[in-house]
């Protein structure tokens, strides 16, 4: 067949495909020294780049299952981590994560040490036993593991919940990206953006997202880095700014109190807002607490988040699974080390009164006549006022969206319009890949857990790949559906969405693997509770506006989740009896990362 | 059927547990231990950063590349002295 040799010279194909993308971008270079407008680079870049997904998503279609649901289970570690770096890195990260930093301080970089450390209990506790064990679905793990439809059909329910949440919220963001570039309304851009989506994912499944998302990966790590190093050469800090930019937070450092970061606006405008945070000053007691629990709950949440987790099944082998977890999370730390650098510079280039790009101190009037200010205040991200009316631009006078740091530091350092089309680019490839991920997770749960292992155990290969396809056009549809109506920012739900995950699932699956004696109702007491009383934890801190309990706020609502999931799981599972030889010979097996896996015969 | 694995799968497990468990607690202390301590350690210098803003940013999310990869490399070891070597 075709796709052996095709895995055989993947090195080629995507040496060649990154040199031609390279060379795109060098072309729209040419094509803006020729007069060419930013916006027709824009949708060249954009609608470039979404065709040539669509493409890979159409050689990619397959009518089998296992091709369907895990990619063949022959995509070799390195390929596997890219794809996984890309599947994880949402336009939330893309955009979101260093306008996070630039407004957020210290509490932030919880976000960063959360979304890296999670991969090092992802290797350690789940992934080579999952890949050993041999599902298509992590629900299908938690079905087999401790038996019954029951405990198979809340999993479900936990991974509909938690892969909604996230989904929507990327959906959002190809929205967002769509209709910027290619200047269409948003809503036209969310079903542009979900029409993309679908194309990657729908003919031929995992494998298809697979081979999107290694492509993805590529776009979004050159559109996210070669700003970052154009602006660090411009602005002297060296080729690798990411260590070298010690002495721009120094000097940040040094200039906070002078312009007086921390003063509060005396107007406010919704959407926008100004710079408060120090750039890093670790405060009390509860400062440090609240990082601490957030990190914890978006390591948990990595841990327990389906479309991640499914990223492992497709290797050939256990030892193969555990590669593919290093190299994933090499290239995530790529993104996500960069991040604080492009924060950091960007927040130096507008209060360092001594750069040109300065705008902090500077007369209101000359601010007012940027290009850049101009252009970003008139799509709402980004507004100005001379609150005291001393002509004079100052810190708390200077509102704008955290999501602007990555899409308009290109224009802020004054580089090429080129800059900003590959910046779109990869915005769009990090939401699509993600988008893609989820989709993916929740259509399968739902295609081979609810509908192929609960309804209709008997329906053949092609009733079944039917199903999930029409399951995912739905839940895409559905998705974009809710992203169009604009219920919370971006970041918000992509939180909440690690919470969900981590209460109802990181302890039925870790002691899974880990601890033999864990039984049916004690899984299903560790997901119902734990899931239950995260959910009315949110709704208590969030819709109801309770008091956060030991600073636990919406964003760290796993820590009560898991908290009642582990005790339930293990009260009730001590309560009652033992799991049969068979089950506790499974755990076993499970563990030796060699034979055949548990679930080869039941497909 | 706790009793009846080999001896070869006993030594597997328990030694399969204890790297873990080494590994996760060094996992603690650079996801937990050293951001609690930021700013105590942002007195001492890094590569011209504050020491304690460099771990949040990098030399944390370094320690977990390094984790990961060196924690592969024992486990083949681990893997290969039991016989378990797939490939």
């Amino acid at each position: 067949m075709a796709s052996g040799r095709f895995v055989d010279n993947l090195p080629k194909i995507y040496g060649l495909y990154t040199l031609g993308f390279l060379v795109f971008f060098g072309l729209m270079a040419i094509l803006e020294q020729l007069g060419a407008g930013a916006d027709l680079i824009g949708v060249l870049f954009v609608g470039f780049t979404i065709v040539i997904y669509a493409v890979i998503g159409w050689i990619s279609r397959t009518m089998q299952v296992d091709a369907y649901y895990v990619a063949g289970r022959e995509v070799p570690p390195l390929f596997n981590g890219m794809a996984t770096a890309a599947d994880w890195m949402s336009g939330a990260s893309f955009v979101a994560l260093a306008g996070g930093v630039y407004f957020g301080g210290y509490g932030y970089l919880a976000f960063v040490v959360g979304w890296t450390g999670g991969y090092v209990l992802v290797n350690s506790l789940m992934a080579p036993y999952l890949r050993k064990f041999g599902c298509y679905t992590v629900p299908d793990f938690v079905g087999t593991r401790y038996g019954g439809n029951l405990a198979r059909f809340i999993a479900v329910i936990v991974l509909v919940v938690a892969s909604f949440t996230y989904v929507t919220a990327q959906i959002n963001a190809t929205g967002t990206i769509a209709s910027r570039a290619l200047h269409i309304p948003f809503e036209v851009g969310i079903w542009f953006g979900l029409l993309g989506i679908l194309f990657c994912s729908m003919l031929g499944g995992m494998r298809a997202v697979t081979w999107t998302q290694v492509a993805q990966y590529i776009v979004l790590i050159v559109a996210y880095i070669v700003p970052v190093v154009w602006m660090s050469i411009d602005q002297n800090f060296g080729i690798i700014p990411q260590f070298s930019y010690g002495d721009a937070v120094q000097r940040i450092q040094e200039l906070e109190p002078i312009i007086g970061v921390g003063t509060p606006a005396t107007e406010s405008f919704p959407g926008v807002r100004i710079l408060t945070t120090l750039h890093f000053a670790p405060g009390d007691f509860m400062d440090r607490w609240k990082f601490v629990t957030l990190a914890l709950c978006m390591m948990a949440g990595t841990a327990s988040l389906p479309h991640i987790l499914m990223r492992y099944f497709t290797t050939p082998t256990v030892r193969a699974a555990r590669k593919s977890v290093a190299w994933s999370l090499f290239f995530i730390f790529l993104l996500y080390f960069t991040a604080p650098a492009l924060a950091t510079l960007t927040k130096l280039q507008l209060l360092d009164p001594n750069l040109p790009t300065a705008v902090i101190g500077k007369p209101f009037a000359d601010v007012a006549a940027l290009p850049w200010i101009q252009n970003w205040a008139s799509v709402g991200f980004l507004k100005i006022v001379d609150s005291n009316a001393d002509g004079i631009l100052q810190i708390n006078e200077f509102f704008m969206r955290p999501d602007i740091v990555v899409l308009a530091t290109p224009e802020i350092a004054g580089l090429p319009y080129v800059i900003s089309g590959l910046v779109a680019a990869g915005g769009m490839a990090a939401a699509m890949s993600t988008a893609d991920g989820l989709l993916l997770a929740i259509a399968n749960a739902l295609s081979h857990d609810l509908y192929y292992k609960i309804l209709d155990p008997k329906a053949d290969t092609r009733t079944r790949l039917i199903v999930a396809r029409v399951l995912l056009i739905l839940i895409g549809a559905a998705g974009a559906g809710v992203a169009s109506m604009r219920l919370t920012g971006i970041l918000g739900a992509v939180a909440w969405a690690f919470n969900f995950a981590n209460s109802g699932l990181f302890f039925p699956l870790v002691l899974g693997i880990w601890w033999k004696r864990a039984n049916r109702p004690g899984a299903i007491a560790g997901m119902v509770f734990g899931f239950g009383a995260g959910t009315l934890y949110l709704y208590y801190v969030f819709s109801m506006g309770g008091e956060p309990i030991l600073g636990l706020d919406h964003l760290r609502f796993g820590i009560v989740g898991m908290a009642v999931s582990l005790v339930a799981m293990v009260v009730v599972t001590l309560l009652t009896e033992a799991p049969d030889e068979e089950t506790q010979a499974m755990v076993d097996r499970t563990r030796i990362p060699t034979g055949e896996a548990i679930l080869a015969q039941q497909h | 059927m706790a009793n009846g694995l080999s001896e070869t799968e006993r030594t597997y497990w328990s030694r399969t547990s204890t790297l873990t468990g080494v590994i996760l607690i060094l996992w603690f202390i650079f996801s937990f231990v050293i951001p609690w301590y930021a700013a105590e350690l942002d007195q001492y210098q890094f590569m011209g950063f504050p020491l304690g803003y460099y771990m949040v940013v990098q030399g944390s999310l370094i320690a977990f590349v390094l984790l990961i990869f060196i924690q592969n490399w024992i486990q083949d070891g681990i893997d290969r002295a039991a016989g378990y070597n797939e490939d």
